[in-house]
């Protein structure tokens, strides 16, 4: 066996609720960046967002949650993602195996937290948010709601953070610490990241275009998908349906500076030379890499410049960033793009990259601008985060 | 299977831990309800620009990673792996504050840039030139020992020789008082704060940076073998005990065979049972030790715990200061640490003399 199972997965993002609707938007081009509704903010005309359509309120009556809970919006998207993926795994018992939660986050729950702030001392009613800010709260949310017990963990590495679980996740059952683990990220959309990636100068005024020459930053978006890996013991005892496999993953750092990435890729470059050692596998076997490509000037650049370096400028596979369907999911999006990764898998296509129209004047990169059949056995997806925190994957499909 | 040693230690906590040999130097505060750290002379090990734009928990954990490198005399790093229940709070605090009174405008990015989780981590690479493997973890009180687990695992994996491992949290004024409203920190005006015979509710808090190199050779500085560490997210008091004896049992131990126990009281009436407990009952025999009256409390309080069972080891001396039960023995050989907190982030950690 090439690598560790996928049993299941799930996903709600600004494209669907389910990883049907998800495939559904990928394959029609159908576009969620849109005016920021469910935050207020002085910068909902200028810069749009892939948001979930649905109220703080939507979300807690759809879940079922007692009008007393304490849950950030983070949480409840990890906790429909987290759901789905369980339902999609076949698993009725989740503590019958030796079973862990490896969650990702940025914000946490800081999108209460902003909304209560100087409230807080005002309206006793409000002091249960004050919990709910850190990302461990929102993973044992997510634990609760699936009545998990054991190995609960959360990873925070800016924007590579889910592809780091993930990749925890296939060592651990690797290693066969664990028989069974739920794996992904959540992030919501909060008025504490749009300023922030707005003071850094890269928030796209329009509709982001990764790798094209006129790029002008990111959308930020909001997501959580988790995917289900079992040991191959329980897939055969279960005789469990493996979506794909989790072959490679690597992590390196760019140490290069806090918040931009190097020119020359290093960090990307290792990454996915790490990647590409797990999995035994040749840059030639990739047949559609899901780049990080958020679109900003310094990302394209630095990633290009590493793919380049990996593939060769006459081998590069086909590629594509799904930024431009979803916005920049932060923390999530290692865990939505896995989740895309292996609908491209399943369905041997690669998905488009839309919005590009100029080549970077840098190098000759053109990533795919149309849906495209075609067979696919593996797919790279690259995320990176701030602190030079460079992350790959390799899925594979299963024999 | 290859295994994990502690060759050298860094710690910055509300004692003065840097340069000493143990705790000879540590002294009982029972009238504060939030303790700060000594602070190290930062302009010995950072240049005094940087440390201008830099956040406590960033300079704290450069400084505890530096000196833990230089006792173990390691020049490369293969991964650098840290824990932070709240990450930079004081700049995620400055930054939302900004938000909030400018109403989003005139905003400069220095503060939400350091405000990241892993901008610890990412700040040490930086100054290491380290390209390695470096990852961050932030799940309350488990924060610090998944940043352990991940580490014993790359050894294991022989993905790495030699891992730099960190628990970093500060205190943040705003983020203090938020506590203090939602009773995670003790009241005020209750004084003495004591930990064993507690009878009020929420913690007395405190901050710090503990660091550790762990290698998969055993050198001169060796202080011991990280045997284990176990997580689990929920467990009632009455089934702690019993999670006790199979993590033992996993590593072909019983109760008598623990040296010492290093249990994380932090003086919270509400959840101290989870300690007592077993003080009362399994390790009645054991030598007990307790030490976030030292500390303070903070998610990654467990790193300064485990620096408390390291110098145990190296020094085979239970100092009064932190003993529960006045219990000693002839050696110190294997050694448990308990820690949860609020009831959840339980782990199990168990490190032995080699």
């Amino acid at each position: 066996m090439k690598g560790v199972a996928i049993t299941g997965m799930g996903i709600i993002s600004a494209i669907g609720n389910t990883v049907e609707e998800n495939y559904v938007s990928l394959v029609n081009n159908k576009v969620a960046i849109t005016t920021i509704e469910n935050i207020s903010t002085v910068h909902s005309g200028l810069n749009k967002v892939g948001e979930i359509k649905k109220t703080n309120k939507q979300l807690a009556d759809e879940l079922q949650l007692s009008s007393d809970n304490n849950f950030s919006r983070t949480a409840m998207l990890g906790v429909i993602a987290a759901k789905q993926a369980v339902r999609n795994a076949g698993i009725t018992e989740i503590n019958e195996y030796k079973t862990g939660l490896i969650s990702a986050t940025s914000v946490g729950g800081m999108d209460m937290t902003e909304t209560h702030y100087y409230d807080y001392f005002e309206d006793e009613n409000l002091i249960k948010y004050i919990s709910c800010h850190d990302g461990g709260d929102v993973t044992h949310k997510i634990a609760d709601e699936l009545g998990l017990k054991g190995m609960v963990t959360t990873i925070s590495t800016a924007c590579s953070s889910a592809a780091n679980a993930i990749m925890l996740g296939a060592r651990l059952i690797k290693s066969g610490k664990l028989d069974r683990v739920i794996v992904g990220g959540t992030d919501a959309l909060a008025k504490f990241t749009i300023n922030g990636f707005k003071t850094l100068m890269i928030l796209s005024d329009g509709y982001n275009k990764p790798f094209d020459n006129d790029r002008k930053g990111l959308n930020l978006g909001e997501a959580s998908a988790f995917l289900v890996l079992e040991s191959d013991a329980v897939v055969k005892k279960e005789n469990k349906k493996v979506c794909a496999r989790v072959s490679g993953y690597g992590n390196a750092n760019d140490a290069f500076h806090q918040t931009a990435s190097s020119e020359n890729g290093d960090g990307a470059f290792l990454a996915m030379e790490k990647a590409f050692q797990v999995a035994n596998l040749k840059p030639e076997q990739i047949d559609y890499v899901n780049v990080h490509g958020t679109a900003t000037p310094n990302n394209d650049l630095s990633e290009g410049s590493a793919i380049l370096k990996i593939f060769g400028a006459e081998n590069t596979p086909d590629f594509s960033s799904t930024k431009p369907f979803t916005g920049h999911t932060l923390a999530a999006a290692g865990a939505v793009e896995a989740v895309y990764s292996i609908l491209a898998i399943q369905n041997n296509v690669v998905f488009p990259n839309l919005n590009f129209k100029i080549p970077m004047q840098e190098f000759n990169l053109i990533p795919q601008t149309t849906l495209k059949h075609k067979n696919i056995e593996h797919v790279l997806s690259n995320s990176f985060g701030f602190g030079g925190n460079c992350s790959t994957l390799i899925f594979s499909k299963s024999e | 299977m290859r295994k994990a040693y502690i060759n050298g230690v860094g710690c910055i906590s509300a004692q003065e831990t840097l340069d000493t040999i143990f705790l000879e130097k540590a002294e009982i505060n029972e009238k504060d309800t939030i303790f700060a750290i000594k602070a190290p002379v930062y302009k010995d090990f950072i240049s005094p620009v940087a440390i201008r734009r830099m956040a406590k928990g960033v300079k704290n954990g450069i400084v505890a990673s530096a000196i833990a490198m230089k006792e173990a005399n390691a020049t490369t790093i293969d991964a650098i792996i840290t824990g932070t229940g709240l990450g930079c709070i004081e700049d995620s605090e400055k930054f939302l504050k900004a938000i909030i009174d400018n109403k989003e405008e005139f905003l400069t990015p220095t503060s939400f840039i350091q405000s990241t989780h892993n901008t610890v981590g990412a700040q040490i690479a930086l100054g290491l030139q380290c390209k390695a493997y470096n990852l961050t973890y932030v799940n309350g009180s488990v924060s610090f020992e998944s940043a352990l687990f991940d580490a014993k695992m790359k050894i294991e994996e022989q993905e790495a020789n030699s891992i730099l491992i960190g628990g970093i949290d500060e205190t943040a004024e705003f983020t203090m008082s938020l506590f203090k409203l939602a009773g995670f920190i003790k009241k005020e005006n209750e004084s003495p704060y004591t930990f064993l015979e507690s009878t009020t509710k929420g913690a007395v808090y405190g901050e710090g940076a503990t660091f550790f190199v762990l290698e998969n050779e055993k050198k001169d500085t060796t202080y011991a073998e990280v045997l284990d560490i176990e997580i689990i997210n929920k467990l009632g008091v009455n089934e702690v005990e019993t999670k006790i004896i199979n993590f033992l049992k996993a590593n072909e131990l019983q109760i008598s065979d623990i040296d010492a126990v290093v249990l994380g009281y932090n003086g919270d009436v509400e959840f101290d049972d989870y300690y007592k407990t077993l003080s009362e009952n399994a390790f009645t025999k054991t030598p007990q030790i307790y030490y976030k009256h030292l500390s303070g409390e903070y998610n990654t309080a467990s790193a300064f715990g485990l620096w408390v069972g390291a110098k145990i080891i190296k020094t085979q001396q239970i100092l009064q200061i932190i003993s529960v039960n006045n219990l000693k023995k002839e050696a110190y050989k294997t050694i448990l640490l308990y820690n949860q907190y609020k009831g959840i982030d339980h782990s199990f950690t168990l490190i032995s003399k080699c």
